[in-house]
């Protein structure tokens, strides 16, 4: 930008050479670190995707080999059943809840500082820590179920935990315990966003309430609901510290997800080629849903 | 509360009103009641957990398991508690808070207010490593600890931290810059004030709201980091989400269910008490986390 006092006398033009040089050399550091240490990496994990690595990186070509088998592996297809199971139940659940929190605490609500923030603070935790909890509470020896039982009610039963079928939706329950105050918080914004002059004129035109939500209202908060559902699918992609802590990924390998698969494969089972493909297609999965994303947001910015 | 609705274009019964009231206290009762159990049963003996179910008051009140958790409880093989590891985090999470801040805050400086040709590029890469799946960098980077002979320790940790911390605090202050007057910085050129020097005294100054959103959020997201602690420092540079880990999955003995509630509370105790002094902070890093600045 400040490149067009380059006739300056010899001086001054070391000192203005280097004022123009100045930014990019503040950001070729950044720039360095990215390229190695993010777009390298990835460059790097999916080569090794492509070669017979076991318990150290080998270079040994094996082609579509290790995709090949990875999508016979047992644990693999339960692992990709439960992302699709707890990612739709997860986004969906976390989505309704955020939408009304927002929308009721939107109603001139008493109290509402007192609130949202409860509302928001498991966002602060740890995975595990949120898995530690609810792990006991849902355990039937001691949590939920052994409390109604002392309380009386003898045929109480839920011990969904334990169960390979139910398993995956207490990782659901306790995810959207989690994070369901951050998407009213998201969609708090938006409401707060839009204009009330609208919606007071579409109320003498006689719209009902409900009318207001459906056609005014909800229509302006699709932003809120596009960054909702790509943050949220991010996070189920990338969930791991959760199903560690509040399942370890059993029973036996009933809560599997593909980041624990890709964790176990690499590190404890010494197949690094198969890790290394179970990366690249989690990486795909995120680049289908945030590449298209990002890009339109920074499009819109310019 | 007749009188508060009519500012609200959106009008309602009190029947209506009624229903909100209870929805809303029904939810906050659901996201307070796990963390009051987890504290009162921390405050029990054993056998009241055991025994006595988890909803009850604690008959006979105890801090014992609070003591146990902090400096004599198993993790892994040293009966150690979990305050070692507590520091680890500690030591971690400052030098990559502060490093990752310092750099983002020049890299965003840079992109709004000294463009160049292919900035935006440079910028869409960097944010689009903020949402890689880290498990696909997660074979290299061992890798790499181990030939820079960091692989196990804290530093390996603040370096990794710190490399894709980069992401997200460029993307904190690139959003926040985008709104300050460029006018103002080409107005202290022309007076012959250099980069640095706009930075320290024009930048610098009004940045006090997004340095605290980027410390925050940084510290938030770095001491509850698990998958590069386990990765890349077990052991005895492991962090407190590690530690806490192993100590609620350690099957040797008894199950110390009262242990283990102390010890995540002792995990969630410094992001929680960021939260509560810096709440409207954490929030704004939350919104400014999904792109929308």
């Amino acid at each position: 930008m400040a490149a067009t006092d380059g006739f300056a006398g010899s001086g001054a033009d070391f000192r203005t050479r280097l004022q123009n040089w100045l930014p990019k050399i503040v950001l070729a550091p950044s720039f360095a670190i990215m390229v190695i240490f993010v777009y390298g990496f990835i460059a790097f994990t999916i080569y090794l995707s492509f070669t017979d690595s076991r318990m150290l990186p080998s270079f040994g070509w094996v082609g579509w080999d290790n995709y090949d088998r990875l999508f016979r592996i047992r644990e693999w297809n339960v692992a990709i059943k439960n992302l699709a199971i707890f990612a739709s139940l997860y986004i969906v659940i976390s989505t309704i809840i955020g939408l009304l929190l927002a929308i009721f605490l939107d109603q001139k609500i008493r109290g509402e500082g007192v609130l949202r923030p409860i509302f928001l603070y498991p966002m602060a935790l740890s995975f595990i820590v949120t898995g530690t909890a609810w792990k006991w509470f849902l355990d039937p020896g001691i949590g939920i179920e052994n409390t109604m039982h002392l309380w009386g009610f003898e045929n109480f039963s839920f011990d969904w935990i334990k169960d390979r079928e139910m398993a995956i939706y207490t990782v659901v329950i306790a995810a959207v315990w989690q994070s369901s105050g951050f998407v009213m918080a998201m969609f708090l914004a938006g409401l707060r966003g839009i204009d009330n002059e609208i919606l007071k004129a579409a109320q003498m035109d006689g719209a009902s309430n409900f009318q207001l939500y459906r056609r005014i209202i909800l229509p302006q908060l699709r932003p809120a609901f596009l960054s909702a559902f790509v943050i949220l699918s991010h996070l189920a992609i990338k969930s791991y510290d959760l199903v560690i802590a509040l399942t370890g990924g059993g029973p036996g390998n009933a809560t599997a997800l593909p980041a624990t698969f890709m964790y176990s494969y690499t590190f404890t089972r010494n197949q690094m080629g198969i890790g290394a493909s179970s990366a690249v297609i989690m990486l795909m999965t995120i680049a289908a849903i945030m590449i298209p994303y990002l890009y339109a947001e920074l499009k819109e910015k310019k | 509360m007749a009188a508060a609705s009519t500012e609200n274009a959106v009008r309602s019964s009190n029947a209506a009103r009624v229903f909100v009231y209870l929805f809303l206290l029904l939810f906050a009762l659901f996201y307070l009641l796990p963390f009051l159990i987890m504290l009162l049963n921390s405050l029990k003996p054993l056998e009241e957990i055991t025994g006595g179910g988890m909803i009850a008051l604690p008959r006979q009140w105890t801090i014992e398991p609070w003591l146990s958790a902090w400096s004599t409880a198993q993790i892994g093989v040293q009966p150690t508690g979990l305050r070692p590891y507590f520091m680890n985090s500690i030591m971690m999470a400052v030098p990559a808070v502060v490093m990752s801040t310092v750099v983002g805050a020049l890299n965003g400086y840079v992109l709004t207010k000294w463009r160049f040709r292919g900035d935006t590029l440079i910028f869409g890469l960097l944010l689009f490593s903020c949402f890689i799946p880290f498990q696909i960098v997660l074979i290299p980077m061992a890798r790499i600890l181990g030939i820079l002979q960091i692989a196990g320790t804290t530093p390996g940790l603040i370096l990794v931290h710190f490399v894709y911390g980069i992401g997200f605090t460029t993307l904190y202050f690139r959003n926040y810059y985008a709104a300050f007057p460029t006018e103002l910085v080409r107005a202290a050129q022309i007076d012959g004030a250099g980069f640095f020097q706009i930075f320290w005294r024009i930048m610098l100054p009004s940045s006090g709201p997004i340095i605290a959103v980027s410390f925050i959020w940084q510290f938030t997201n770095i001491w509850n980091d698990f998958l590069f602690g386990a990765s890349f420092a077990s052991g005895d540079a492991a962090p407190m989400t590690v530690a806490l880990n192993n100590l609620v999955n350690s099957s040797t003995g008894v199950r110390e269910y009262n242990v283990h509630f102390a010890g995540a509370i002792m995990a969630a105790a410094p992001t929680l008490l960021v939260y509560i002094v810096a709440g409207r902070y954490f929030v704004r890093g939350l919104m400014a986390g999904s792109v929308k600045g």
